[in-house]
């Protein structure tokens, strides 16, 4: 199994969704987040006195799915995600030991 | 009660001619009726219908109703139902108040507490960071209590106190007024103070003037915001007020006040302060921008990021300010009458078109028209209107809302940043400068057709100190007033601020003042989660 965390920002929440859901990923984990990349902050002024804020919100998605699927979800992501401009996010993979369902106590592919 | 025994009276007078009116008024201190110290003891004869019409029709004017009823030597020599067995704290004989100029009294000093409480703890709070936003609302409470306490006992009678023979009984005559003259308010009642207005209880003029002495140190709480100790306002603002606004404010507004142009023949400065520009804004702009700078910047200022946390906050802040300061520039006509009118307009005027003209010089210079800017505008031009409202016309207003809305913007937005002092909520920059510009544009700008006054001590010598011109000579009279002002409130404040460090110190630990003064000081968090 495969965890997929994906830094998006925080718009394109709904299409990413969206298009996961359209290749039947229908479950995920959202977080509110901040950071940046090689994206500047933005200036806030107040009353002549500046602010510069260097953290800039995001939403972390993250999904833990079949190996098979796995290409399949990072391209969705990607494709909704991205606009061309600096700032669009990243997709990091990682291997998953192992998953349990709570409620029925199913193990592996079958869990997630 | 009052009304039918006034009906019976009218009735029984009429028919009989001989009857003395009294009033069933719970607050009345007995003794001091006027009508007794006639020069024999023989009951007085009855006002005539003629005079009693005059003092009814002074009701209109708001002139004075017991003029009708003296002889040329100032002495009454009739009875009439308009007296009241009520004294006042001059001494002289009372008439009953106005209803309407008492009802719109009462209704402004409502207004200005409310620019206290919650209207500028709320501008103020909303544009602090999180951590302090309840170390802003327990500063202004504070002061509500504070200064209401001092009032009663001193305040009122330093400022307004003072029977005929002012100048003997003041400490220093003209400027420092006697704390025991109105000493726990005594002789204070619903009757009119005649010296400050023909219509209006006395005891709702003190609490009227009790909510300007609240307001305006808590206007000082701006610059020094998120860095003060509780302990040290407290200090600070008790010596503040019983040695600069008691002062400043007896010279202002008190009947002998050494500044007291439209009412004191003996003035020695001719100036005019209709609300109090000098009284309230410049006296806390000037003592806040020395208090911030002997306190000292807050901790990473400069660097870190002081955003106000709430402008949701600061905005519904200035609604309530704006509407809450017709109490305090209509009300401060004392009367519902043509003054309270025109300062009306000119205040809605002037403050509008202030709230316009700072976004939009924001838009220009930094391409984004602010909220802040909005509200910084609408409350700057209600700063420099106060001292203006009552002696402008509304023309005039459009020239004081464009300079409000230009000069306190400079300041804030470019002069503030190149001297780099801290001075938090630009109580500096707004109220001191605004005040100052107010003040001077008052100067320039008071017209005999504004105002009915002007007649009377104003112009009354052979210098006409308001001759419709733009540089006549009161201009000169309110730069004297300025000046007299910066001087006061600078070295009062220097003087407090190091009595009250030695007392009590001024700031808190850098470790309270980083962990925020709401959970330190006040073991309060103003949100949860």
């Amino acid at each position: 199994m495969k965890k997929i965390e994906a830094i998006i920002k925080p718009f394109k929440l709904e299409e990413v969704k969206d298009a996961l859901a359209e290749i039947g990923i229908e479950g995920m984990t959202v977080s509110e987040v901040k950071g940046f990349g090689r994206q500047k902050g933005h200036t806030e002024i107040y009353r002549g006195s500046e602010y510069t804020v260097d953290f800039l919100p995001k939403i972390k998605i993250e999904i833990v799915i079949a190996d098979g699927q796995k290409d399949a979800a990072v391209g969705a992501i990607i494709k909704a995600a991205k606009t061309g401009k600096i700032g669009d996010g990243k997709v990091f993979v990682s291997n998953i030991e192992d998953a349990i369902r709570i409620r029925t106590e199913e193990k592996g592919d079958s869990a997630v | 009660m009052e009304k039918f025994f006034l009906t019976l009276t009218l009735l029984a007078a009429t028919a009989l001619g001989t009857i003395t009116a009294r009033a069933d008024d719970t607050n009345a201190m007995a003794g001091m009726n006027a009508m007794a110290t006639a020069t024999t003891n023989a009951p007085l004869p009855a006002a005539s219908l003629d005079q009693r019409v005059a003092s009814l029709e002074a009701y209109i004017q708001n002139g004075d109703p017991i003029a009708p009823l003296k002889d040329t030597n100032g002495n009454i020599t009739v009875t009439s139902p308009i007296i009241s067995t009520l004294v006042n704290s001059t001494g002289s004989a009372s008439p009953y108040p106005g209803p309407g100029h008492n009802a719109w009294l009462l209704t402004s000093t409502a207004l200005v507490l409310f620019m206290t409480l919650p209207g500028l703890a709320l501008f103020y709070g909303g544009m602090v960071r999180r951590k302090n936003v309840l170390s802003v609302l327990a500063q202004c409470f504070l002061i509500t209590g504070l200064v209401t306490i001092l009032w009663v006992f001193v305040g009122y009678g330093m400022i307004f106190g003072g029977t005929n023979a002012s100048d003997k009984e003041d400490v220093i005559s003209g400027w420092v007024g006697s704390p025991m003259i109105c000493w726990m308010l005594k002789n204070v009642t619903s009757a009119p103070n005649p010296n400050y207005s023909y219509w209006v209880s006395e005891n709702v003029y003190a609490m009227f003037q009790l909510m300007f002495a609240i307001i305006t140190p808590a206007l000082i709480i701006g610059s020094i915001a998120e860095r003060m100790k509780f302990k040290a306002i407290l200090v600070f603002m008790t010596l503040w007020m019983l040695i600069v606004y008691f002062t400043q404010g007896h010279a202002v507004w008190g009947i002998n006040g050494a500044m007291n142009g439209v009412w004191n023949a003996k003035a020695k400065i001719h100036a005019m302060d209709f609300a109090g520009g000098t009284v309230v804004h410049m006296t806390s702009g000037y003592s806040a921008l020395v208090l911030c700078l002997i306190l000292g910047k807050r901790k990473g200022f400069g660097k870190e990021n002081f955003a106000p946390h709430s402008l949701v906050l600061t905005f519904i802040g200035t609604g309530m300010l704006w509407v809450g300061w017709y109490g305090f520039n209509s009300g401060s006509a004392v009367a519902g009458d043509v003054v309270a009118a025109n300062a009306f307009t000119t205040t809605t005027i002037a403050t509008a078109i202030a709230s316009f003209v700072w976004p939009m010089w924001e838009w220009l210079v930094k391409g984004k028209p602010s909220v802040l800017g909005f509200c910084s505008g609408a409350v700057a031009g209600l700063v420099v209107i106060t001292p203006a409202c009552g002696y402008v016309t509304p023309q005039g207003s459009i020239w004081i809302g464009i300079a409000a809305g230009t000069i306190c913007w400079f300041m804030c937005y470019k002069v503030k940043s190149w001297l780099g002092y801290d001075d938090a909520l630009d109580t500096f920059g707004v109220h001191a400068i605004g005040g100052t510009t107010g003040a001077i544009m008052t100067g320039m700008l008071a017209r005999t057709a504004a105002n009915p006054n002007f007649g009377g001590v104003l112009n009354a010598g052979t210098t006409k100190y308001v001759n419709d011109t733009l540089f006549q000579p009161l201009v000169w009279e309110q730069c004297k007033a300025v000046a007299v002002t910066i001087v006061l409130s600078v070295v009062g404040t220097v003087v407090i601020a190091y009595i009250t460090k030695l007392l009590v110190g001024l700031r808190p630990t850098e470790e309270v003042e980083m962990t925020g003064l709401d959970e330190s000081e006040h073991g309060e968090l103003g949100y949860h989660g």
